[in-house]
């Protein structure tokens, strides 16, 4: 952040920050997957956090909860407005309810069966929970290459994902209901279910089983606004709009920087916070040994960076690559 | 050839036509790579509506122009990106041209069909084509029902105290060793005023259907779950065939049996030959890695699996409906024997090209 282009070791209330966010930007790392589109261009892939993907499926399920209990009542008001009869059942209204039976029976197999089913094959690869929680479902990359996503490989994944997590539910059931040993039974689902939910942090594409045998990944959904281009304004050709002033910077004043700080300038001026802007301005005056003024921050930062990226471009386009301050080159 | 000839006399009247307003902002950008920007922002935009209309699920809204035009743009965006990596070093403009790429090429390489059309190519020889492509696990699988039939009904022979072992508790009322023939007779024929039927088919699908989900879904651990779970349903029919047998019944219990069960022996035999299959690729992977090797056969292995689903539903009906309806055990053999034949005929002899 901003304090990486000032002194390193400036007390400051914020000084334990840049450690935090090297952290995440370790994990976030962790999770990037370069692959490489049918049209040879690398995309990046973020592969969803384990904490996504848990909080994706609890909505999930509660959604589901709710819509089986919603028919349920539904089905039971109908059944009740028809006169509940189970005992006559050649009367019409007990044929009725058979029917209602049967239509339940078959909304709840649907429910629960096909719910992840309907949804992954949408145009947006995810269940509402997903969505919510900003990730969809993709074809895992064979090797480098990026794979397209087929309806088998959906129903395969959601047909797995049966046993991971319903199977215990069903020992548990099927024990209590044969007045078998139920404690048992639980310890068993317990151990059973610990087994597939850990599963995804033991291997390096955090794949559960049905990932693994339906050849896919859950990622990040990628969502991106086109921010403004910040070379383009007045004082980014070195004229500030506000004072009139002209700031024109030579070589030697943007030698000093590389593309990791123009970076970082970048995030400053969208971020656009006046004491930031005002903490990265001082550290550039003090660098490139100019006198820093006050109160004209932002067009002699969007001047700075327009100059820099100018020069920085320049040398790319030329084979010179300049990483950051530390080293040689363009 | 129309598209070309406007094509071109769109590119010569730009020359002479007054400048766009996008071209003077790129001519008056100070860097070359705000002008590259510049020049294709529009594109970028223009995709960028088109796929935030694709994914809320209006497709059909879009215009025909925007629906050809995708995969075109969709490129453009990524041959931009491409560029902007060796050009521009505006991190949120690489930022957004990725993330654009991306969800470009969920949709041109997503799913491709609808789950409509994707049912019917499914029906139409994709179905009948996975199945083949099980190949050696169906014969596995098959040893392996055989085998579990045999050893029910040696064991229950040999120790009729297996029987209770074998068969739940639920499922064999009056049929237990030693029953007479009348009661179990009673229990093959004279059903068919029987009430609740339709509701005893529904719950009958939806259990067998989770059965054979998890025969399935079991194979990833090498398959060997897969076919003791296999072994032991078969056990079970044999027990049951061991002891009809000893009243001289078996064939009639064949018939009974037979008419649904050909059906849905036939779908718990594909259940076990897909687990086996995706069991059997992950412990020989062969040349592929094991986990590609366990995708391939695993999308294979789940379109049987939802053709399996299709199976139970008629097998419930038929075990619902039919066997009640028809009496008798020739009849019974030939509703059967026609199934039989309908399955074996629809997924070895028809072999059409799907798609």
């Amino acid at each position: 952040m901003a304090l990486v282009l000032i002194m390193p070791f400036r007390r400051s209330k914020r000084s334990a920050r840049p450690q935090g966010e090297s952290g995440l930007r370790a994990d976030s790392e962790k999770r990037r997957r370069m692959v490489i589109s049918p049209e040879g261009v690398p995309i990046p892939f973020m592969l969803a956090s384990s904490g996504a993907r848990a909080a994706a499926l609890f909505l999930d399920l509660a959604m589901i909860f709710g819509a089986m209990i919603g028919s349920t009542l539904i089905l039971a008001w109908i059944a009740d407005g028809v006169g509940l009869n189970f005992d006559d059942k050649d009367s019409p209204a007990g044929r009725a309810v058979q029917a209602l039976i049967i239509v339940w029976i078959v909304a709840l197999f649907l429910f629960r069966n096909a719910w992840f089913l309907f949804f992954e094959l949408g145009p947006r690869g995810a269940t509402p929970g997903k969505r919510i929680c900003g990730i969809r479902v993709a074809a895992r990359a064979r090797g480098q290459n990026g794979g397209r996503l087929t309806t088998e490989a959906v129903i395969a994944r959601n047909l797995v994902r049966d046993i991971e997590l319903f199977m215990p539910l069903i020992f548990f059931i099927s024990a209590s209901v044969q007045g078998s040993n139920t404690d048992m039974a639980g310890w068993a689902g317990l151990g059973w279910f610990l087994i597939f939910v850990l599963f995804p942090f033991f291997n390096r594409d955090r794949l559960r089983c049905g990932d693994m045998i339906a050849g896919t990944w859950v990622v990040e959904a990628p969502k991106k606004k086109l921010e403004q281009a910040l070379s383009v304004g007045e004082a980014a050709r070195g004229r500030s709009t506000e004072t009139g002033a002209q700031y024109r910077f030579n070589d030697d004043d943007l030698a000093v920087y590389g593309e990791y700080e123009l970076q970082v300038l970048e995030r400053v001026l969208r971020e656009n916070r006046t004491d930031g802007m005002r903490d990265v301005t001082e550290a550039i005056c003090r660098k490139i040994g100019w006198n820093a003024g006050a109160g004209d921050e932002r067009a002699f930062l969007e001047a700075y960076y327009a100059q820099l990226r100018a020069r920085l471009e320049t040398g790319m386009r030329f084979g010179k690559r300049k990483a950051d301050k530390h080293s040689g080159g363009a | 050839m129309n598209a070309v000839t406007t094509g071109i006399t769109k590119r010569i009247g730009g020359w002479f036509a007054k400048p766009s307003e996008q071209a003077i902002a790129a001519e008056q950008a100070a860097l070359r790579s705000d002008r590259f920007r510049l020049e294709r922002e529009a594109d970028w935009k223009r995709l960028d509506a088109i796929l935030k209309r694709m994914e809320a699920g209006r497709t059909r809204a879009l215009s025909d122009e925007d629906l050809l035009a995708l995969p075109a743009l969709y490129r453009t965006a990524a041959s931009s990106l491409a560029i902007a990596r060796e050009t521009s070093l505006d991190a949120a403009l690489v930022a957004y041209l990725e993330a654009l790429t991306q969800r470009a090429w969920f949709l041109v390489y997503g799913p491709r069909a609808s789950l409509w059309s994707w049912f019917r190519s499914f029906l139409g020889g994709g179905w009948s084509a996975s199945v083949r492509g099980l190949g050696i696990d169906l014969l596995i699988a098959l040893a392996l029902m055989v085998a579990g039939t045999v050893v029910g009904w040696l064991l229950v022979a040999s120790n009729p105290e297996w029987y209770y072992s074998l068969v739940p508790g639920g499922f064999a009322d009056e049929r237990v060793p030693g029953a007479s023939r009348e009661v179990l007779h009673g229990t093959l024929f004279g059903n068919e005023n029987q009430d609740g039927m339709s509701v005893f088919a529904a719950s009958l699908f939806s259990n067998n259907a989770q059965v054979s989900i998890l025969c399935f879904a079991l194979g990833f651990a090498f398959g060997l779950p897969t076919m003791l779970l296999l072994i032991h349903n078969t056990a079970l029919l044999g027990a049951l065939l061991w002891l009809y047998h000893g009243q001289g019944l078996l064939l009639d219990l064949v018939g009974w049996l037979s008419i649904h069960g050909t059906t849905e022996l036939f779908a718990i035999l594909l259940a076990g030959a897909a687990g086996i299959h995706v069991g059997r690729s992950m412990a020989f992977p062969g040349n592929l890695p094991v986990l590609d090797a366990a995708a391939e056969a695993g999308r294979r292995a789940a379109q049987v699996m939802t053709g399996v689903v299709l199976m139970l539903v008629i097998a419930a009906l038929l075990e619902g409906f039919a066997r009640q309806m028809v009496d008798a055990t020739p009849s019974r053999l030939i509703v059967g024997g026609f199934m039989l034949v309908f399955w074996v005929g629809y997924f070895f002899a028809f072999r059409r090209n799907p798609r």
